[in-house]
């Protein structure tokens, strides 16, 4: 319990930016909400269309639509230019009060329904103007109706802002997803903890404003505002009152090699002089296009997948070729600057036991083709949707009896528990060493490079002094050590903190 | 001939067809000032629609309505409301106001404010305990609640008072009692005065003169005595024909 304590009180600003972007997206879902729900109370067909749409909204998962308006606001630059954001708080906000609108909708629109008609008759026998009748009659008498709409959705909202993540946006997620990642379960806990707290916190002041209001007690609707004011202007003096635009923002991808390369990069601008921050657990595309947008400043990718999915390359050149192809790719088409190879590669192969291997005598990925369709595949979810893998299965021929979509920490249980035979691992992985599995040979290079190279925006790319800092790492970082730290965050006993994994990888190359 | 005052409310060649049916179809009268006059007929005769074209809740398809010399939709649809009392059978009290402020909400539309005496007065006007003002709506009863209805279409001293079956929901104790205050106040205010009504006994006995509707049409225009003998025609006939029977069999069940 101690644990989740301090974990707990490590989340100050977690919790400030996860209140901030929650009450922002609940604010502008009532704006939006609110006039459509009278537009809707004049005109049925409205009402139809608007409840419609909200409630299709409401089919999509929050995950898939928090990534969806990546692209959505990519193609907006075309209107509002370059500097729109593509990731962080705005793509997070406007996708969750997309996600608050239909409950608020939806209620002021039966509470509006539901008006007495008697009551509407005599706003319109004495005279009242259509704005009379609106704000003296019916505001007031749907108000208890639409608070309770607006209760559901800052529930709904609260829950569903630890998604934004994954698109760079701090929250109450990072906790939960970095501790996913690496089995940490006190950290999942509380990340879990901290938001439902905050969640039932926000439904218990909305709750007096809803019952002040139904009652028309002024001081305990005035009273629950005045302490939702009073908690975001709290969360506005953590997240603004100490910081500084000057942030070197550090991306990393969702698995432990990137958030220990990101600290270790941090660790070294701080020594520089500069403060960072995080922006953990991005999706590899969304990763890539950060950092070549400014959005982020420095990332750690790799070679192939740059190569796969960026530039959408399907043949395959040796690793010099390929660096040098890459390098001129991205000054071309975005100015992103490449600072150099960290040294090891973190390429996929294909893992099995070591003593499934040895009993079955499998040394090479071709060894697998005859005996495939008695086996069991698995991947991480990309895994199987990657150039790559069609590569690597068109190659060898490979054709299994089962594939099955892992989360890449779960992947390796299923390995040891037999729910795969084989999967689809990263070669830089620590569990590779600590599980004792082997990868099988490729003779014909059907899996692409996957060289660690460290990406630096535009921008910072022309920051002599940030190059500077960070040329150190180049060519510094063996497979080895790149395991080690991996397996020190991933293994089930004494597990290493990030920040402490990078400050003992970077004792021990030398840094 | 000469002499004769213009009328306060004038319906000229009046029609409201709703897709096929007519509601209104074809009336034209006139409203002397002063003059209570009851609209009688059966459900669906048109008499309620005829009665919101005044303050344009209904709006109608041909001919118009004037009040005090003014084609009523060359008027403000607010100001025109303002100037004309409205009651009606669901009362309509705003349920998160209380009495003194739902009796004050016409004058503070145009931003006055209605003094607690004033208040008190209308409450009075309407036989109610001025110490009923701090109460809520869901307090009262029924007939208080049609009271403080009565008292909020008065506040802004209206020169026309409209009532749409305003005592159908009410006691027969409660609605004999309202219906003698408000002739009274039609009286007292020199009001002029239009109620629709199923009810022909209420008629006869509220009423200076009584219209019967039928099929959007007023076939007959008399005084309650011209028709209590026997004018009006077979419809208004029919309608006085119910009290009086009963009236006949109290009259032989007392003997």
């Amino acid at each position: 319990m101690n644990d989740i304590g301090i974990a707990l009180l490590g989340l100050g600003d977690k919790l400030a930016a996860h209140v901030l972007l929650s009450a922002s997206a609940i604010a502008l879902g009532i704006a939006v909400a609110l006039p459509l729900a009278i537009w809707a109370s004049r005109s049925p067909a409205v009402a139809r269309a608007t409840l419609g749409f909200a409630s299709l909204v409401q089919t999509i998962p929050a995950l898939a639509l928090l990534a969806l308006f990546f692209p959505i606001l990519l193609s907006l630059r075309a209107v509002f230019g370059e500097g729109l954001p593509t990731l962080g708080f705005l793509p997070s906000l406007l996708a969750l009060s997309l996600y608050a609108l239909l409950p608020i909708l939806r209620n002021a629109v039966t509470a509006q329904a539901n008006l007495d008609p008697g009551v509407i008759e005599a706003a319109d026998g004495v005279g009242m103007s259509f704005w009379q009748r609106l704000r003296l009659v019916e505001a007031p008498l749907s108000a208890p109706y639409i608070m309770a709409g607006i209760r559901t959705a800052a529930v709904w909202t609260i829950g569903a802002a630890t998604l934004s993540t994954t698109i760079g946006q701090p929250s109450l997620g990072d906790p939960i997803f970095a501790g996913l990642q690496t089995q940490n379960w006190v950290l999942v806990l509380a990340g879990c903890i901290a938001s439902a707290g905050l969640a039932l916190v926000a439904d218990a002041l909305l709750g007096m404003i809803e019952k002040g209001l139904a009652t028309r007690r002024r001081l305990l609707a005035a009273g629950g505002l005045g302490a939702v004011v009073l908690g975001i202007l709290a969360a506005l003096t953590v997240q603004f009152g100490s910081s500084d635009d000057d942030r070197i923002v550090i991306g990393a991808k969702s698995f432990s090699e990137q958030y220990i390369l990101a600290r270790l990069i941090g660790q070294r601008l701080e020594a520089a002089g500069y403060s960072v921050d995080y922006r953990d657990g991005l999706g590899s595309a969304v990763a890539h296009r950060a950092v070549s947008t400014g959005a982020i400043d420095v990332l750690v990718d790799y070679t192939g997948t740059i190569w796969t999915n960026q530039m959408e390359r399907r043949d395959n050149l040796d690793r010099d070729a390929m660096l040098a192809e890459i390098i001129e790719w991205e000054t071309r088409t975005s100015g992103t600057h490449v600072l150099g190879r960290l040294g090891f590669e973190n390429a996929y192969g294909l893992a099995m036991p070591r003593a499934k291997a040895e009993a079955g005598s499998f040394e090479s990925i071709g060894d697998l083709a005859a005996r495939a369709p008695r086996m069991i595949i698995g991947g991480d979810p990309e895994f199987f949707e990657r150039p790559d893998w069609f590569g690597v299965r068109d190659t060898y021929g490979l054709r299994f009896a089962e594939r099955r979509n892992f989360s890449p920490t779960f992947m390796y249980n299923a390995l040891q528990s037999g729910e795969a035979d084989v999967i689809g691992a990263y070669t830089s992985d620590g569990r590779i060493a600590a599980d004792d599995l082997v990868f099988l040979d490729d003779p014909e290079g059907a899996f692409p490079n996957y060289d660690a190279i460290v990406l630096l925006s535009p921008e910072t790319g022309a920051h002599e002094r940030i190059v500077t800092a960070l040329s150190p790492l180049v060519g510094a970082i063996d497979v080895e050590a790149m395991r080690a730290a991996n397996l020190s965050v991933d293994r089930e006993e004494d597990q290493l903190s990030f920040d402490e994994a990078a400050r003992r990888l970077a004792q021990r190359v030398g840094l | 001939m000469t002499d004769a005052p213009a009328p306060l409310l004038e319906f000229c060649d009046l029609r409201k067809t709703y897709e096929t049916t007519a509601a209104v179809d074809g009336v034209s009268l006139a409203i002397a000032q002063r003059e209570f006059v009851a609209l009688v007929g059966a459900s669906g005769s048109g008499k309620s629609t005829l009665l919101k074209t005044v303050n344009r809740l209904v709006d109608p398809t041909t001919g118009t309505v004037r009040f005090e010399g003014e084609n009523v939709e060359s008027l403000p649809l607010a100001a025109l409301r303002r100037r004309i009392g409205y009651v009606f059978q669901s009362i309509g009290l705003f349920p998160h106001m209380r009495v003194d402020e739902n009796i004050a909400i016409g004058p503070r539309l145009v931003g006055e404010k209605l003094a607690d005496g004033r208040i008190a007065e209308l409450l009075e006007l309407v036989d109610l305990d001025p110490a009923l003002a701090a109460r809520m709506p869901d307090e009262l009863s029924g007939g208080q609640r049609q009271r403080v209805g009565v008292a909020r279409a008065l506040a802004n001293e209206p020169h026309l008072l409209l009532m749409d079956e305003p005592f159908g929901a009410l006691d027969p104790i409660t609605r004999d009692a309202l219906g003698e205050r408000v002739r009274a106040l039609h009286e007292e205010l020199g009001l002029t005065t239009v109620m629709v009504t199923h009810d022909m006994a209420e008629a006869l006995l509220l009423a200076d003169r009584v219209l019967v509707m039928h099929a959007g049409s007023v076939v007959a225009d008399e005084t309650p005595h011209a028709l209590l003998d026997g004018a009006g025609g077979e419809i208004a006939q029919g309608l006085v024909a119910v009290p009086r029977a009963q009236a006949d069999r109290l009259a032989e069940l007392a003997r």
